[in-house]
């Protein structure tokens, strides 16, 4: 199998990716569009003696992650938008235990049932409060199939590694279009767990892994042990930049908008436009330092930022900028899919526009 | 300067007439072919009978957007999708018309609507009965498609369709190739003519 180029689904993508990060269990819900994730689950986890099981609803599937990831085995769910917000309980548990594991979340359009449509409507429950209390995930926002391949095996080890939860952010158009993957091992690393997992107590004093802490002190501890582990994660940091840094306006965007966003962009650099290119790969931690630092740099700039979406990544590209430059929302609500020409005429006009004038 | 190699294709017909299943094997011909592909299917609730499309594109380079505005290849395997599609066919394209659903004498605006484009008409419901396969009319529009811009070799196509059908499916392989041939053979008759 190594080596080999394929033609898969984002979505199948992802599944081949877990199986390289090794993953051993799966939990979930069917729930369009991410059904060939526990599809292609159901049938190579048995192979691989691993436990596949369709929980009876989403509460219970992640749950089942929770007790699977307690014990120390690789566990992994996938769902889709409202999926997602049923199993938020849950994830507020696995990070308050802190307790590895991988969730994929293929967004659709909401709020409510929403529709089956491509929408990026999540990215604030994803980076901001994926469940109640001061709890984040390490966020990853693939735009390709080899990328969720590669992001998705990843996941497995910097959860271990973090000793938290790991989403994988995906939509409709990324998780159903087709693309060539070649299939390389990733030489994803085992951290050991016997210094925390629940194996069995014999020969050893029993663990106890909780949340509920009711002295005041140890729990203000808790919280500000999490704290650290989310400035460390800031190692995770990945971003992609196309530009000099001299660009006067700057595209901002992730998943499926990051393609006709990059589309747009990489013709109008051909065709001599003064433009540049910013996708965050990492949403949780956000590449905060790396837009500030291209904010700083030559011209005043405009960042355009394209969402599908009413405007929600905008917000933390304000924050990036700290009041340098001026940052632009052009959102998109969900079925309104624009063509890379849409964004080529959004980014002109502020081409031919400088709201720095006079300044 | 060479020219960029870059085909951007959509597909349209009913649901049901093998669309999907001929966007993806035209992308993993593309693939075997050594080019960079993708595939998007339609997104949302399609049924059978209702109008079903998706979007290839081949190219030599990284493929950025999935999603083609104006596209300089059409598939049509019927009318409400010739309707749809040829207004954004770009200026020069050429698009593959099942003329059997396709009746240029039915359409009223005909000559407005092709202007500047290039349309080849071939019977492809009845090239695919006659190749015995009136169930592959997809395969017989894809061989007349790769007939008219030889985008890939037949060896190419062979690999591809036996892989695309894997092992369940295996004993489709004669009848859809025999639908291909058939479409690729009426495309060269009717340009060597």
């Amino acid at each position: 199998m190594s080596g080999q180029r394929v033609l898969v689904k984002g979505v199948e993508a992802i599944a081949l990716g877990a199986l390289e990060g090794g993953c051993e269990c799966y939990f979930g819900y069917p729930i369009t569009p991410q059904n060939e994730i526990p599809e292609i689950m159901s049938v190579e986890l048995p192979k691989r003696g691993g436990v596949f099981l369709q929980a009876e609803s989403e509460t219970s599937a992640i749950n089942m992650v929770l007790g699977a990831s307690a014990v120390g085995a690789r566990v992994m769910t996938s769902s889709s938008s409202p999926g997602i917000s049923l199993m938020s309980e849950g994830f507020s548990y696995l990070i308050a235990l802190e307790l590895p594991c991988v969730i994929v979340n293929v967004m659709r359009g909401g709020p409510g049932l929403g529709g089956i449509e491509v929408s990026q409507g999540d990215y604030f429950q994803a980076v901001k409060a994926p469940g109640h209390g001061d709890g984040k995930f390490l966020v990853f926002a693939p735009y390709s199939c080899e990328e969720a391949y590669e992001l998705t095996a990843k996941a497995f080890e910097l959860a271990d590694l973090y000793r938290n939860p790991v989403l994988i952010l995906s939509d409709a158009i990324l998780g159903q279009m087709k693309e060539p993957l070649t299939l390389e091992p990733l030489n994803i690393r085992k951290i050991p767990k016997d210094d925390w997992a629940l194996t069995g107590a014999k020969g050893r004093p029993s663990r106890v892994i909780k949340s509920l802490f009711l002295d005041s002190a140890e729990l203000a501890e808790r919280n500000l042990r999490l704290k650290r582990k989310y400035q460390e994660m800031e190692r995770e940091i990945r971003f992609e930049w196309i530009g000099e840094g001299s660009e006067r306006v700057i595209a901002v965007a992730f998943g499926s908008m990051a393609r006709i966003t990059k589309e747009a962009v990489l013709w109008l650099r051909k065709m001599g436009y003064d433009v540049g290119f910013f996708r965050p790969i990492t949403l949780f931690p956000f590449p905060k330092r790396v837009l500030r630092e291209i904010a700083e740099k030559g011209n005043p700039k405009v960042f355009l930022v394209f969402e599908l979406n009413l405007g929600q990544m905008i917000e933390d590209v304000v924050i990036s900028l700290s009041g340098l430059g001026k940052a632009i929302s052009i959102p998109y609500p969900p079925s309104v899919l624009p063509f890379p020409e849409d964004i080529e005429k959004e980014i002109l006009k502020w081409l031919n526009f400088s709201p720095f004038q006079g300044a | 300067m060479e020219k960029e190699i870059r085909y951007e294709i959509i597909l349209s017909g009913f649901g049901g007439q093998g669309i999907l299943f001929a966007g993806n094997l035209l992308a993993l011909c593309g693939m075997y072919q050594g080019f960079n592909v993708s595939f998007l299917p339609v997104y949302g609730p399609e049924m059978r009978g209702g109008t079903c499309h998706c979007t290839v594109i081949i190219s030599q380079r990284e493929i950025a957007s999935p999603l083609v505005r104006e596209p300089g290849y059409l598939i049509i395997l019927n009318l409400p999708s010739f309707l749809k599609f040829i207004p954004r066919l770009k200026s020069g394209g050429l698009a593959l018309v099942n003329s059997d659903l396709v009746r240029i004498e039915d359409i009223s605006e005909y000559e407005a609507l092709s202007v500047g484009k290039r349309v080849v008409s071939l019977p492809l419901n009845t090239l695919a009965e006659k190749a015995g396969a009136s169930m592959a009319v997809n395969l017989c529009a894809l061989g007349a498609f790769n007939g008219l811009l030889e985008l890939f070799s037949e060896d190419t196509f062979k690999e591809a369709l036996k892989e695309f059908l894997g092992k369940e499916k295996a004993h489709l392989f004669e009848v859809n190739l025999r639908a291909y041939e058939m479409g690729y053979r009426a495309v060269r008759e009717l340009h060597s003519g």
